[in-house]
């Protein structure tokens, strides 16, 4: 038995609620209509390229390396999707046929 | 005006398409399994719309987690936003009342298209940002929606259907390292995050791996800004 809706509701409002604060809460804190401190605009410009990186390791932090597969389907996929991506920058390719080829890998090869 | 922003967004959203289509698919599929309709996945894609925190809220709502732990998590999973609309201030400062909505629908992936697209001379850069951001939800509602739907009609085995967004991160990664000279920003994220992963473990490293990115940004300051310009001018 699932919770009902009513509390099912409130939850999808707390979660909705909170994720819309944290996206606006930056342009609360520095309103378009003053200057942005250079030290701000200075982040804005690396801080893209930082959070990617971090958003890879966020997407793999639960591959446990010490037991069986030992990662290897994450690894194997990240490589073909890395060396895929270089040859035919095609972006559709790489991320449809990398997830295909990881569901492959960890239904079939890995199992 | 309008269509001419449109047709000059829209390709630019083709990747993202593609990823919040099959990233979608896998959330209806999943919600759907645990007892919650379609209906829940149009309502949750609408107005929740962020792909991890979905992924996050099937088990919250399956288990019935609490209000105040339920605030919590999705405070923690979604506290790296804050560094998107840090970047974006200065991009949407002109957007007006649009901007609720711009807000609204800056989810990583758009994020990462607004950051790397330019708009063409001829279109309204507000505009186009807003199309952006409105095509990249389409694709999210209609996605998670059609899971569902389809959940209901057939059963699949959907083991290792959450890599799509994994994969997403990757491409965009390649792409950025591909352009840029200086691959400094990309390798201290991953480093950074890599490290706190290991030492604070999956569920508590987000917020150290933030601050120390920060930090060490803030720190090395005066070289990282000398090597941008020094590109400029090349």
């Amino acid at each position: 038995m699932r919770i009902p809706d009513s509390q099912a509701l409130i939850l999808v409002l707390i979660m909705a609620a909170i994720t819309f604060l944290v996206r606006m809460l930056p342009f609360l804190l520095f309103p378009g209509n003053k200057e942005t401190p250079p030290y701000i605009v200075y982040l804005g410009k690396v801080l893209p390229f930082a959070i990617i990186g971090m958003l890879v390791v966020y997407c793999l932090k639960n591959v446990q390396i010490t037991q069986f597969p030992f990662g290897l389907p994450e690894l194997i996929a990240t490589v073909a999707i890395v060396a895929v991506h270089i040859w035919k920058r095609n972006t559709l390719l790489s991320i449809g046929g990398g997830t295909i080829f990881y569901m492959f890998l960890v239904q079939v090869v890995f199992h | 005006m309008r269509k001419k922003a449109l047709k000059a967004a829209f390709p630019h959203t083709l990747p993202v398409m593609a990823g919040y289509l099959f990233l979608g698919l896998g959330f209806g599929i999943l919600l759907e399994s645990k007892g919650f309709s379609f209906i829940w996945a149009f309502f949750m894609s609408i107005i929740i719309y962020a792909g991890s925190m979905q992924y996050a809220a099937i088990d919250l709502l399956a288990g019935g987690a609490g209000y105040l732990y339920t605030a919590m998590m999705t405070l923690i999973i979604q506290i790296r936003h804050l560094f998107y609309g840090l970047s974006l201030i200065e991009k949407y400062k002109t957007a007006g009342k649009r901007k609720v909505l711009l807000i609204h629908e800056l989810t990583d992936e758009t994020y990462s298209l607004v950051c790397s697209c330019d708009p063409p001379e001829d279109v309204d850069p507000n505009l186009f940002y807003l199309f952006i951001s409105m095509l990249d939800h389409s694709y999210w509602v209609i996605g998670c929606t059609a899971g569902a739907l389809l959940g209901s009609m057939v059963h699949f085995n959907t083991n290792g259907i959450d890599f799509v967004m994994t994969a997403l991160f990757i491409v965009i990664f390649t792409n950025q390292w591909l352009e840029q000279k200086d691959h400094r920003p990309a390798l201290i994220g991953v480093i950074c995050s890599a490290v706190c992963l290991v030492l604070f473990g999956p569920d508590r490293f987000i917020i150290p791996a933030m601050v120390s990115i920060a930090l060490i940004l803030t720190v090395f300051r005066k070289s990282l800004e000398k090597e941008d310009t020094k590109h400029a001018d090349s």
